[in-house]
């Protein structure tokens, strides 16, 4: 029935297997939304956060989804400013699922904060000494710079697309594209380091304090650094869902090798450079403040050193040794391990640099308070994973998300 | 000094409290609340969600009888100044300005009404002097009649913290100024904890001015962010620079101790 919308040369299932699926991840999308109209109709005592744990579940799916969206930068940087030819054919689905992660990051923001009415007032009373006024700036103007990414994808429709303008439109956005590539690039640099320096700058919590340069503290660049690394990876693993689920290959091989391989290299920088940052902390910022290290890892039901071994070595080191090398980017096992052991690495990270940071206590009588998030909290996280099912489903349907897919799938009859 | 060089001279309002002197029988935190109409609601179990502008904590020397020791820390909001002016641990994060540091009084504001309820704030202090509104305020039946009229109720969805009973500052300001007066004498200024404190435990005053029993008690050092010279003087977290405004005094070393961290192997090194 809508064979008319989809593109020329590929397979999709039936429109009533399409709308059942649809169907099912819009209940939950739905749930989700009845847990947001709840916060803001009643406010955040519908959450089980407190005045210990004032950041908690929202903020670091916040950061997590920022981080792997981070393939959205990367990979066209990579592509459009570094030349990377061959990424062209995966770098459409990374602009989609960055655009459906900065959208998720501004829909929780919008639910987490307090008063959402008054959410314009961080651009209209702005501090400019905060990095929280930064990531604000610079995240409203990156999702603008991904919708424009975004927009010749949608014009590509192949209805759409018949209209002159329109096909006109998206040929001369793409001529553009490295221009938008470089901006998205430049913001995505800033705002990534702005949401480390969030924790960073923090000099009355020790367990996220950092010396820096300037103004900017360390975690301000391991952050941008973080995100360039595990953010493809990110991509790539949704790009292996995708395949698994349409039971096709929507990639060429030496396109996943390329990125993991890029990928695995930041990676194994980027944790060096985290290691380095955690001996200074441990052997020099911390005891400066009265904390030996064990004092953020001990005395507590959940925050054991575990964390950081599985941040560090399960989450860090491990994929990127295996990304950096042939024999492991080639063995689809291994590369599957490795993509999903960073995703989990990255969003480890940015759920200590938030959750943690509040939870160890800093003056000496004071306690460790845990959290459990409320039903709501966990509805309205899920809420854009359902929005981000739905949005991949019908992009990967109607649109020409993946270049070589015809090439890939042949149809025979 | 002139008149004019004296009314021109900042004034950095800052608070002593005596924990030896301290019984712990709270009746500083009641005061705090009925002056600043703190609410509160049917069921306070959950402590992590009170609004406890002052709140008293309990500390204990760890040992047994008959060694035991136990002390009462009130903490208000401590009026961290920071390394420079106005570099509080609060003030520096907000994004959207609704927390202020003064240079003329040294108190940190909250603008209520432009506070959006990020709690970024909450999340730089580490003393917890700050608390959100997770609920609208609601008031017993009647009660609302007994409300300060000189102090705003807060709204659900906002960050809340003493102001070191800034309305007072207004009212003696007005007060002064009607009868043609620029100075404040030491007792025109006062917080309702301090009045309230039955064991005079709480001094309240001008750090800056020497005339002020503040001073005379804690004598702070403006070479060293304001580190008291009193050998029995201390400050909360004293070694993370967020150079608070609150000093407390206890002639116990285990008491002064526990106002920071330190190391297992490192001894006290205050002055």
């Amino acid at each position: 029935m809508d064979s008319a919308l989809i593109p020329k040369g590929v397979q999709r299932c039936s429109l009533g297997k399409f709308t059942l699926f649809i169907g099912a991840v819009s209940a939950v999308l739905l749930w989700g939304v009845y847990a947001m109209l709840l916060c803001w109709l009643k406010g955040l005592n519908q959450t089980n956060m407190n005045d210990y744990y004032g950041f908690a579940l929202w903020i670091w799916a916040d950061l997590a989804v920022i981080a792997l969206g981070g393939g959205a930068f990367f990979t066209g940087f990579l592509r459009y400013i570094v030349g990377k030819n061959e990424l062209k054919n995966i770098i459409n689905y990374a602009v989609l699922i960055g655009f459906i992660c900065y959208s998720s990051a501004l829909l929780i923001l919008a639910i987490d904060i307090g008063q959402p009415l008054r959410g314009w007032f961080i651009f209209w009373h702005a501090n400019v000494h905060s990095m929280l006024t930064e990531v604000a700036f610079c995240l409203s103007c990156y999702f603008g710079v991904l919708t424009i990414e975004y927009i010749p994808l949608v014009l590509e429709n192949r209805q759409l697309n018949k209209v002159p303008f329109f096909h006109n439109l998206a040929h001369n956005m793409h001529e553009v594209m490295a221009v938008f590539a470089a901006t998205g690039a430049f913001l995505s640099f800033f705002h990534q380091g702005s949401l480390g320096g969030v924790a960073g700058v923090l000099f009355g919590r020790p367990f996220a304090y950092r010396e820096g340069v300037f103004i900017w503290p360390w975690t301000f660049f391991l952050f941008t650094w973080s995100a360039a690394a595990y953010g493809p990876c990110f991509t790539l693993s949704l790009t292996k869902l995708l395949e698994k689920v349409s039971g096709k290959k929507l990639v060429k091989d030496n396109v996943v090798e390329l990125l993991a391989k890029i990928s695995g290299w930041m990676i194994i920088t980027y944790i060096i450079a985290k290691i380095a940052d955690t001996w200074y902390w441990a052997a020099v910022t911390a005891p400066e403040g009265g904390f030996t290290l064990m004092d953020f890892y001990s005395n507590n039901p959940l925050y054991g050193i575990w964390i950081l071994v599985l941040e560090i070595v399960i989450g860090g080191i491990i994929p990127g040794l295996i990304l950096i090398t042939e024999t492991g980017r080639k063995n689809k096992f291994l590369l599957i391990t490795a993509i999903i052991l960073a995703c989990i690495g990255v969003s480890v990270n940015r759920w200590v640099m938030v959750l943690q940071v509040m939870a160890v206590p800093v003056m000496s009588f004071d306690i460790w308070a845990m959290y459990i998030p409320s039903w709501q909290e966990v509805a309205t996280t899920i809420l854009p994973v359902a929005y981000g099912v739905i949005l991949v489903a019908l992009s990967y349907r109607y649109l020409p998300i993946f270049p070589q897919e015809r090439e890939l799938n042949p149809i025979t009859d | 000094m002139s008149k004019a060089q004296e009314h021109n001279k900042a004034k950095k309002y800052g608070m002593v409290i005596d924990l030896d002197k301290c019984t712990g029988c709270g009746a500083c935190m009641v005061a705090c609340m009925a002056e600043n109409n703190v609410p509160f609601k049917k069921d306070e179990s959950d402590k992590l969600l009170s609004i406890t502008w002052m709140k008293v904590y309990k500390l204990t020397n760890g040992k047994d009888f008959p060694d035991a020791d136990i002390c009462y820390l009130p903490r208000p909001c401590q009026h961290c100044e920071g390394q420079h002016s106005g570099h509080s641990p609060c003030v520096s994060v907000c994004p959207a300005t609704a927390t202020d540091y003064s240079t003329d009084t040294g108190i940190v504001s909250q603008i209520y009404t432009r506070c959006f309820g990020c709690r970024y704030c909450m999340a730089a202090c580490p003393y917890h002097a700050r608390h959100f509104n997770w609920w609208d305020p609601v008031w017993p039946a009647g009660m609302e009649k007994m409300l300060s009229p000189d102090v705003s109720v807060r709204m659900r969805g906002i960050v809340e913290k003493c102001s070191f009973c800034f309305h007072r500052y207004q009212r003696a300001k007005d007060k002064a100024y009607m009868e043609d007066r620029r100075e404040l004498e030491e007792h025109e200024y006062q917080t309702a904890c301090t009045q309230a404190c039955p064991a005079g435990a709480i001094i309240f005053g001008d750090l800056n001015n020497p005339d002020h029993e503040v001073h005379k008690i804690a004598q702070p050092d403006p070479g060293h962010h304001g580190r008291p010279k009193n050998p029995n003087a201390f400050r909360l977290l004293e070694r993370l620079g967020t150079n608070p405004k609150v000093y407390y005094l206890s002639s116990r070393e285990w008491v002064r101790k526990a106002g920071d961290n330190y190391l297992k192997t490192e001894k006290i090194n205050k002055h």
